[in-house]
């Protein structure tokens, strides 16, 4: 078993310092279709969470087992299943969520986070400290998902988890919805904020310019 | 003591290791506002010119006063007509309050309306200034860089395109937006790559589509619903236009409903030549946007439609209705965010009139075009500098025969 330091760096290291979706760009389809309700958005970190976590325990089994040459097809073969597990138990206990969630459950077989944890983390450790990454990578794609559907469905429609919290202006209240928020590009413009302010307190995350502008050519002197 | 000694005299303070040193980007834009900047090419630079971005962006800014005042003046007068129709006697609040100190409610009188235009406009201005003001010192000061007039332009051209009846606090979210995310978070002026007053202007457009799309209410007066002729052109047609009891020359002038800047066609005639002549604005993206126009709409007119009435406007209609007068004006011949090479600037105008055109006719959804069409058109301007380049480069190879 991995020591506690390892074990703390793999759940909670992907929540900010190496967060999936802020620093590595990853999942980020999803992360505007799901996120104008919150209610929606917490199954589908649920489910993503879960799938992640037992595709990483289940390929770190095998892991020693796999031919190299074939290892993408077991991989996706062991990813897809859960996720047919997953969209089976949705539709059974959820069904009135996995129905707004439509095909973007199905679509995790796709998700990068998912390939890519078992990818570069599964392939490599043993079977607990790949669960626990994987919880950890749910954690981190959810802390994101969560916040950016907090903003989409607070300032957008007025409510959290579906109760109303800001009185609409169409009810006889004072606010008037931003319409904006509803529309799938204004995720891209928040996940942008997120990663601004991100980096902002993380500065190591920010990356190299690709190039620098050079200052004037001409030799400037005060008149 | 004169007001540059003073300035010289506090100038230490703002400079590295001085007392103020952070707002040193505001007391650069105070000197240089009131004087000409200090530093003066010493090296060996090819081109020396008086024309600088100061004096580029101060004629675009003096130039869209025309647009203002005349927006003012028939915002009024709209407004004084219905009020006149409808038998309503005064204008509530404070506004009133201005409006009977200062000029009363004849809808005959040019002092008048314009008294009733400017108290709605004058408010969206200063909110647009203090807020983007704000914005842009903000950015100044964090990062170190120089507060440029280009933010004048914007605040005026964003302050143009509202409706008079906007709230206030939206125009304050649409500048903020449009100045943060449009301008700012790509390192300022001369690195934006969209025009940051129409991004301020398509947030609100997509953020608040009741008070901003145009097919309701837009004249100054509680109680007054109508659409604008744009929006009565996409139900019903010209025909529908001329019913409602708008000539041609009405919408020429400016006497119709729509954004404060955008009505008359005439006064951003006027800016434009003023304009042309100074040679700030390009003229192979002007006459570029009217040929994509003139063009793609004689082709739908051609193609015709049973069902869409906006299939057979024709293109004298299109130029005098909405904002597109305005938006080939001020917005499309911006430098910064258009193609810069001299046949790029031909196709990036023609693509504005084509997409202009198509967004008003085919989608059912908007009514206007033009502000959508610059938009993606300054997406493509790289794209299509690119292109230009390349072809340029293939041609001399050719020659060469390397």
């Amino acid at each position: 078993m991995a020591s506690a330091a390892e074990t703390k760096e793999a759940l909670f290291g992907p929540v900010f310092n190496n967060n999936p979706i802020g620093l590595q760009i990853l999942g980020i389809c999803s992360a505007l279709a799901v996120t104008t309700q919150m209610s929606v958005a917490l199954v589908m970190c649920i489910a993503l969470t879960s799938v992640t976590a037992f595709s990483n325990l289940f390929i770190s089994m095998i892991r020693n087992v796999i031919p190299s040459s074939i290892r993408i097809i077991v991989q996706m073969t062991i990813i897809a299943s859960l996720v047919i597990i997953v969209d089976q138990i949705l539709g059974a206990v959820a069904y009135e969520i996995s129905k707004q969630l439509t095909v973007f459950v199905g679509l995790i077989i796709t998700n990068c986070i998912v390939m890519g944890r078992a990818e570069a983390f599964a392939m490599q450790n043993p079977p607990g400290i790949s669960f626990i990454d994987g919880v950890g990578n749910g954690l981190g794609y959810s802390a994101v998902l969560m916040a950016v559907a907090f903003i989409r469905e607070l300032f957008g429609s007025g409510s959290l988890f579906g109760y109303q919290v800001l009185a609409l202006a169409n009810d006889g209240g004072w606010y008037h919805p931003v319409g904006m928020l509803l529309l799938p590009p204004s995720a891209f413009f928040i996940i942008g904020l997120l990663i601004w302010a991100l980096r902002v307190w993380k500065t190591e995350q920010v990356e190299e310019p690709d190039y620098e502008i050079g200052g004037h050519t001409a030799l400037t002197k005060p008149a | 003591m004169t007001l540059r000694d003073y300035l010289d005299r506090i100038e230490p303070q703002f400079q590295e290791g001085g007392r103020f040193e952070k707002f040193y980007a505001v007391y650069e834009a105070v000197d240089t506002i009131l004087y000409t900047p200090g530093q003066v090419t010493a090296g060996a630079s090819h081109v020396r010119d008086a024309v600088d971005l100061k004096r580029i962006m101060t004629t675009v800014w003096l130039c869209a006063w025309v647009p203002m005042f005349a927006g003012m003046y028939f915002v009024g007068a709209q407004a004084l007509g219905a009020m006149d129709a409808m038998g309503v006697e005064s204008l509530a609040g404070w506004r009133g309050w201005v409006v009977e100190v200062l000029a009363g409610y004849d809808p005959a009188s040019l002092w008048h309306c314009l008294v009733y235009g400017a108290v709605f406009f004058i408010p969206i201005y200063v909110v647009t200034f203090a807020v983007g003001a704000f914005w842009e010192i903000t950015f100044a000061t964090v990062r170190g860089h120089e507060i440029n007039e280009g933010f004048f332009v914007t605040s005026i051209l964003f302050a143009l395109t509202m409706p008079a009846t906007i709230p206030l606090w939206q125009v304050a979210l649409g500048i903020s937006f449009g100045i943060v995310i449009g301008k700012e978070i790509f390192g300022g002026t001369g690195k934006n790559f969209l025009n940051p007053a129409l991004t301020g202007r398509a947030f609100l457009y997509f953020a608040y589509p009741a008070q901003s799309s145009g097919d309701s209410v837009w004249t100054a007066v509680d109680g007054f619903s109508g659409a604008t002729p744009l929006g009565i052109a996409a139900a019903e047609g010209i025909a529908g236009v001329t019913a409602s009891g708008i000539e041609w020359m009405d919408a020429f002038i400016g006497n119709i409903q729509g954004t404060v800047g955008g009505t008359s066609t005439v006064a951003c005639m006027i800016g434009l030549a003023l304009l042309l002549i100074t040679k700030v604005a390009s003229y192979r993206i002007v006459v570029g946007v009217i040929l994509g126009m003139v063009g793609m709409s004689t082709l739908f007119n051609w193609i015709g439609s049973d069902t869409n009435p906006m299939f057979s406007m024709p293109w004298y209609w299109h130029f005098v209705l909405g904002g597109f007068a305005f938006g080939l004006t001020y917005m499309a011949t911006e430098p910064v965010s258009a193609a810069m090479t001299n046949t790029g600037k031909w196709i990036y105008g023609a693509l504005i009139g084509v997409l202009t055109v198509v967004i008003r006719v085919v989608n059912p959804a908007f009514p206007e075009g033009i502000m959508l069409a610059i938009l993606f058109t300054n997406l493509l301007a790289p794209l299509i500098d690119w292109g230009v380049v390349r072809a340029n480069v293939r041609r001399r190879v050719a020659r060469g025969g390397l």
